[in-house]
């Protein structure tokens, strides 16, 4: 695992939440590569429903930052073929609740043209959507289905949960020969604040990062849990001196399996929370991936800590659904009490 | 249309390819010269004046309850409730609505409660359930999503012969984008199918305005490629939208021959304010546009209409805003003392409940035993 790239060029760091460090890269990209443009419902005069695309259209244009009917499928299929003209497009769809007109696009052409084509075609598209819980908003608009994605082969699945992830990862997104499925975490758009190198760096695909070291238990995380996970960490940490190892998985599609692996041989004990619905999601994944390598070092079951196998309630009802750092301190214990 | 009702205001059949949108009233509410006002009893006339002035009132405590924090976003219909309210008066009972995020009135009008609009936007699911005498579905968020279902609950009443159904269809001038709208239009074309499909062209898609979101000079015209119907209407004369609409349902049940069952309907109105709640229309759009859309406004016209035919007058319209003003509260304090229960997420996601979720329930159950609710009501950050 690496944890901080070092920034390639720029000399100075800014202080930006999460959906400004979107911004800024998308910024920093349009700027250094005039092939990549940015498509999407609402991104140009408006500059995004949560601002992610804002000031772009003052400064590139309405042929760079583009205003598309409202059609899904349309945006990603063409996005696409934008790529196959040797374009680099970052589509952004509204929320990820509403990928799925967009669906077949992505998987049946963005992730298999390159395999289908034996190569001699690709399309290296980014796809941003917002994603997650947490935000009082109406049905379909709070989903976290990145198992979908992730279920794909030929895609990239992406999660960033720090500004200076977010920034790195997209850039790395934008100049990846593949297609990428960057999920933003919309309850962290604006939570706060973090240090971000001006000017591109990358913030390499596939590579984990630890948030917090421990030797008891490792729980893997990603997005808007990351931070209830470390809450709860401190926690049991105060209150149990239970060190939990913290592992921001920030790729979901290719797993960093190499970190996963690692951490779970240091501490025999794992879990993962994720706000998806359990079955299916991505923490029977990376159970089964520790079993597959390391079986002989488990001290106890790999816990699930994740949103229930229900539609995600309205709003009122929202942090029952949300894994909150009550859930998770006790799966932790539990766990480490096996 | 059907051209059987005399007070048809588009008798020819150039009334496909008329640009101009059909109208009854003027700009001020008086009653154009050529029209004919639609056969509607008095009383119904003032309860369709009423419905809107509730219409508007709920829109504007929907608003103001939203800033300040009581219920969560909204998308208002300031400006579009003539078409709304008018649309559901051409309904019968028995026929089926189709409504999108924005259609508390036509819900409203058709059967569903003051109370069951609120409650969804105070996070309460069970305000999506429907009363077993109402011909409503729950709203529809994803755009476009609802066009093939009405279709095809439209094709399902036909070939259960149950002609005296139809079903009407409600989305924006955005959703004809989505391959839905192209698809559900193209089968009730094919499958001549009992329904009439109402666009609610707004102007606007949140920032992206008609013009850019199709090439087509109207949105009526779309319906040639489907062959069925299409029709432009004021969509701010009350009169207007109910009388189209009345013609457009008796066709989808009672063609003549050749005719095609299916109307798609362009109601031309305008969104007078955000796009929900979370939009702010100042950074794409100019405020005078709004302004001369002001001044067709669907409830003066329509009570300047009603004044001029001595149904109203200023002692009947107070004790009509005092009513509306009332109902409104009333169901805001009925939502407001319902309470959420957490074991309801896992109610109604199958008829029964499968193990896992009820350990799933159980486990939550537990966990609030343990740590107490507080413990979940803090926002996650
Ligand atoms: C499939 C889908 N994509 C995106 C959205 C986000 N969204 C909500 S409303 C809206 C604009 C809809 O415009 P229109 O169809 O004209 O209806 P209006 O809201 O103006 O009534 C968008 C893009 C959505 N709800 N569903």
């Amino acid at each position: 695992m690496s944890s901080a790239a070092t920034p390639e060029t720029g000399d100075g760091t800014d202080s930006l939440t999460l959906v400004e460090a979107v911004q800024d890269a998308l910024y920093t990209e349009m700027s250094s590569d005039e092939n990549v443009v940015v498509i999407g419902e609402d991104v140009g005069e408006n500059g995004g429903v949560f601002r992610a695309t804002e000031a772009l259209y003052e400064e590139f244009g309405g042929n760079r930052v583009v205003d598309t009917p409202l059609a899904e499928s349309g945006i990603v299929g063409t996005a696409i073929g934008l790529a196959l003209a040797g374009m680099r497009p970052v589509a952004e769809l509204q929320f990820m609740g509403f990928s799925y007109p967009a669906f077949d696009q992505i998987v049946s052409h963005a992730s298999r043209l390159r395999s289908r084509s034996h190569g001699q075609y690709s399309a290296p598209i980014v796809i941003r959507a917002p994603y997650g819980g947490g935000i009082r908003a109406p049905e379909h608009h709070s989903e976290s289905k990145e198992a979908f994605f992730v279920h794909e082969p030929g895609l990239k699945v992406v999660s960033p949960s720090t500004p200076y992830d977010a920034k790195g990862l997209l850039i790395a997104s934008i100049r990846d020969p593949d297609p990428v499925v960057f999920l933003e975490p919309k309850l962290l758009y604006r939570a706060f604040r973090g240090d971000v190198p001006t000017g591109g760096y990358e913030v390499p695909l596939a590579d984990a990062a630890i948030r917090r070291e421990g030797d008891d238990i490792t729980v893997y995380t990603w997005g808007a849990m990351t931070r209830p996970t470390l809450i709860a960490a401190d926690n049991v940490a105060d209150e149990h001196g239970v060190e939990v190892e913290v592992v921001d998985l920030r790729t979901l599609s290719p797993l960093d399996v190499e970190t996963i692996v690692d951490s779970f041989r240091k501490t025999g004990r794992a879990a993962v929370v994720h706000e998806a619905p359990k079955t299916a999601g991505l923490g029977a994944e990376i159970a089964t991936t520790i079993q597959e390598r390391a079986v002989c070092y488990q001290e106890a079951p790999i816990k699930r800590i994740t949103g229930f196998d229900t539609p995600m309630p309205l709003h009122a009802l929202e942090d029952y659904y949300l894994p909150q750092a009550v859930r998770i301190q006790d799966g932790i214990l539990e766990t480490v009490e096996f | 249309m059907s051209t059987q009702n005399e007070a048809d205001p588009h008798v020819n059949s150039e009334s496909t390819q008329r640009d101009e949108p059909i109208r009854i009233l003027d700009d001020d509410g008086n009653l154009l010269s050529h029209a004919e006002v639609p056969a509607l009893s008095d009383e119904k006339l003032l309860a369709m004046y009423e419905d809107l002035v509730l219409a508007r009132r709920f829109d504007q405590r929907a608003i103001s309850l939203q800033r300040q924090g009581r219920i969560a976003t909204y998308a208002p219909m300031t400006g579009q409730e003539g078409s709304q309210v008018a649309t559901s008066y051409a309904l019968e009972e028995q026929d089926w609505l189709f409504p999108t995020y924005r259609e508390h009135a036509a819900k409203y009008v058709h059967g569903m409660s003051l109370a069951s609009l609120l409650k969804p936007l105070c996070g309460l699911r069970d305000g999506y359930a429907i009363p077993d005498d109402v011909n409503v579905l729950p709203e529809y968020i994803p755009i476009a999503t609802q066009v093939p279902q009405a279709m095809g609950m439209a094709w399902g009443h036909h070939l259960q012969n149950r002609a005296d159904t139809a079903v009407l269809c409600h989305f924006g001038d955005g959703a004809t984008s989505e391959g839905d709208f192209h698809e559900g239009l193209n089968f009730a074309g094919v499958f001549d199918v009992p329904a009439v499909f109402v666009c609610n062209n707004n102007q606007w898609a949140i920032s992206v305005p008609r013009d850019q979101q199709t090439a087509s000079d109207t949105i009526a015209q779309k319906a040639a490629a489907y062959g069925i119907e299409g029709v432009r209407v004021d969509g701010l004369d009350p009169l207007a939208v109910y009388e189209v609409t009345r013609c457009a349902l008796s066709k989808a049940k009672n063609p003549t021959d050749g005719e095609r069952r299916p109307t798609l309907v362009e109601s031309v109105q305008y969104r007078y304010g955000a796009h929900t709640t979370a939009d702010d229309p100042s950074v794409y759009r100019e405020e005078d546009e709004a302004e001369a859309w002001r001044r067709k406004d669907p409830v003066d016209r329509l009570r300047n209409f009603l004044y001029a035919e001595g149904l109203l007058d200023e002692d009947l319209e107070d004790e009509i805003d005092d009513r509306a003003e009332s109902q409104i509260s009333e169901a805001i304090s009925t939502v407001e003392a319902a309470a959420a229960d957490p074991s309801s997420i896992f109610e109604h996601v199958y008829e029964e409940l499968p193990d896992r979720l009820r350990e799933q329930r159980d486990e939550l159950n537990a966990l609030r035993e343990k740590y107490g609710e507080e413990a979940f009501s803090e926002v996650l950050e």
